[in-house]
């Protein structure tokens, strides 16, 4: 910023950039000190979570058989976990995408002016919903309302694998939670499609516009191929919302940690979160660490989901920017 | 009677035919009756609704195609289709805000709100209190910790990092910090309290578990603001001789506050719904517990969840009652952001 300060030709030199800033005092030490101290206290905690988590959670990969559910090792139990939780992440997001994209385009392009702007507000608030609120109403009032559906899909589509178990009695299956992450994360894949979708440049859109383009075809070839890159970055940060989601998953499913296909049965995959939460009461020091290092894999995973999709939203930047 | 009449007098050849302006609202109303028909024949609600959703989509695009022309006829699909998933996605959050909202209501009344559960058997009349006073010193901890950090950490970013090594490093530690999943937060809490201490639970660790979650958002926040902030404005100061801290303080602070206050009470009312990183750090306790260095400490989003577990009508009841509350307080707070940022916005001199 100070480089922008030019001094004058016939003026001394000066000698450093601070002395276009004023003095240094005592009182600008200790506010440049209180600042930088911030900074590293961040990074000091961020490696004191890495840190901590590795020292309490390595007895964990280890530890006596007993201490895994059953499953005999760490892999057994964390395998079906990591699925259950890639499944029931890509099922909300398999639901909730159309129709992010769909409430996205509404909002910014085909919604009245008058009402766009309250609506944008509206998705925002909805945003702020407690995931726990969430996880009650899927529990007692979606579970029992969908239970037909289980039913009818059994009914209808029970020769693939998705359908073909027995549909659950008590509604609380991968099917119900499924819908109720989709609709956790369908504000705020909105939210970020939204944003993108207004910020094509108008040029673009009146010239596709006067080539005669219906406003479908607008939106097909001048606002999706602009805003591609962003709509694959806000569907990744989605995901990663839906992978480490832990109370709706504990709340609306009944689970055990287990690789199976079907989402209407009354055997359902578990989440790594919600195992977690369903353990929460454990203190035995061994079961702790098995706890912990499943919650290092869960981080490890979602940080891989966001470190990818930055770096596509840093690449396109990049290619706009060339 | 000389001259001929045209064959076809109103389209000038220029002009494809289109249909009449009035067209989606006939096909409709003619979905809606459809719908409604087959609801009075005993299809239940929600398949009627289906019915005329499917038949809207379907006609308009026929008719489309038949008179105008295929592109045309994609074009009112597409916005068939947006509109009817619009309505859709509504439906459930409507179901879940009444569904609150009316069964809240029905539990809510004075000794709800000032009862805790402590000693409470069988159908005798419980409270929340306790919880509504946890989540209050937990998020009071989270913020008094996370605001000073993430502010300073912004002003450091903004101010005196600008492209160094260092900024870099905390601008992506700060990307990291957003992704963390919240219970792996209130994991880190639980452990880092154990190795020192011993296992146990207490607000304290939940309002860690909290300030993890909390500084990003504040960072981010405060970070766009400091951004806003004109540098003529901070180059008017250094010319008049104000030394840089007293910039800071007295000129871009000021100039951003009302961002500022915005962002962390938003950073406020995400963290006060979070339950997972709570139930794993500072536990549920049916006592009234201030002290967050002392004992297990419950907090709202926990008493809905623990209330649920309980798998009793009175349990249900409960843990509705303190989703309205819970859904009251993050409102209010959202509210008090955009009302904080309108009155704190700096006056433009007339």
């Amino acid at each position: 910023m100070t480089s922008t300060i030019d001094a004058p030709p016939e003026a001394s030199p000066p000698s450093s950039t601070a002395s276009l800033e004023g003095r240094t005092t005592a009182g600008d030490r200790a506010f440049r000190g209180l600042a930088v101290g911030a900074g590293c206290l961040i990074m000091v905690a961020l490696a004191a979570v890495f840190l901590f988590l590795g020292l309490e959670g390595a007895p964990g990969v280890s530890a006596d058989e007993q201490h895994y559910d059953g499953k005999g090792s760490f892999l057994g139990l964390v395998g079906p976990l990591v699925f259950g939780t890639t499944y029931a992440a890509v099922l909300a997001l398999i639901i909730a995408v159309p129709f992010a994209i769909a409430i996205a385009l509404f909002i910014s392009h085909y919604a009245p002016r008058s009402i766009a702007t309250p609506l944008g507000y509206v998705v925002d608030l909805l945003a702020a919903v407690p995931s726990v609120v969430f996880g009650l109403w899927g529990g007692l009032a979606l579970g029992p309302a969908i239970r037909p559906l289980h039913g009818w899909l059994h009914d209808r589509l029970g020769w693939l694998p998705f359908f073909s178990a027995e549909p659950s009695a008590t509604g609380r299956t991968l099917l119900t939670a499924g819908v109720v992450l989709a609709i956790m994360i369908l504000p705020i894949i909105t939210a970020l499609c939204r944003e993108i979708f207004s910020q094509t440049p108008t040029l673009h859109q009146e010239a596709a516009l006067a080539l005669g383009a219906t406003r479908w075809e607008m939106i097909r070839y001048a606002v999706f191929p602009y805003a591609r890159s962003g709509m694959v970055s806000a569907v990744m940060l989605g995901l990663g919302r839906a992978l480490g989601e832990t109370m709706a998953v504990a709340m609306v499913l009944s689970s055990t940690p287990l690789v199976t296909l079907t989402i209407i049965g009354s055997d359902n995959p578990r989440t790594i979160a919600a195992h977690i939460a369903q353990n929460y009461k454990e203190t035995t020091p061994d079961k702790v660490a098995v706890l912990i290092a499943c919650g290092l894999v869960l981080f490890a995973f979602t940080f891989g989901v966001n470190a990818l999709a930055r770096w596509i939203v840093g690449r396109s930047e990049r290619r706009q920017r060339a | 009677m000389s001259t001929p009449a045209p064959t076809r007098p109103s389209v000038s050849p220029l002009e494809a035919p289109r249909l009449p302006r009035s067209a989606p609202a006939i096909v409709a109303a003619m979905a809606v009756a459809l719908g409604a028909l087959a609801w009075l024949l005993g299809t239940g609600p929600v398949t009627g609704l289906v019915i005329a959703a499917a038949a809207y989509l379907l006609v308009l695009p026929l008719w489309s195609a038949v008179v105008e022309n295929r592109r045309a006829a994609t074009d009112r699909l597409v916005t068939g289709l947006v509109w009817a998933a619009f309505g859709a996605a509504l439906v459930p959050l409507l179901w879940l805000v009444w569904m609150v909202v009316d069964r809240g209501l029905s539990t809510i009344n004075p000794q709800f709100l000032t009862y805790s559960m402590r000693s409470v058997i069988g159908d005798e009349q419980g409270g929340l209190y306790h919880a509504l006073m946890g989540t209050l010193v937990i998020t009071g901890v989270a913020t008094l910790i996370s605001v000073p950090v993430g502010v300073f950490a912004a002003i450091y970013l903004i101010e005196y990092g600008r492209g160094t090594r260092m900024s870099r490093a905390i601008t992506f530690l700060v990307d990291v910090m957003t992704g963390i999943p919240s219970i792996v937060a209130g994991l880190f809490a639980f452990a880092l309290f154990a190795l020192f201490l011993g296992p146990g639970r207490f607000g304290l660790a939940g309002g860690v578990a909290l300030t993890l979650l909390m500084i990003p958002t504040v960072v981010r926040s405060t970070e766009e603001m400091l951004k806003l902030v004109p540098d003529d404005l901070r180059e008017a100061s250094y010319a008049l001789g104000v030394p840089k801290w007293r910039t800071i303080a007295k000129v871009v602070l000021p100039t951003s506050v009302a961002g500022i206050v915005t962002g962390v009470v938003l950073a406020i009312s995400r963290v006060i719904g979070e339950t997972a990183p709570l139930l794993v750090a500072a536990g549920f306790t049916n006592n009234l517990n201030l002290n967050p260095a002392d004992g297990s400490m419950m907090t709202l989003p926990v008493f809905i969840y623990t209330q649920y577990t309980q798998s009793t009508e009175k349990g249900f009841a409960y843990a509705w009652g303190g989703a309205l509350v819970l859904i009251a307080i993050v409102m209010v707070l959202n509210l008090a952001a955009r009302l904080v940022g309108k009155i704190l916005a700096p006056k433009t001199g007339r």
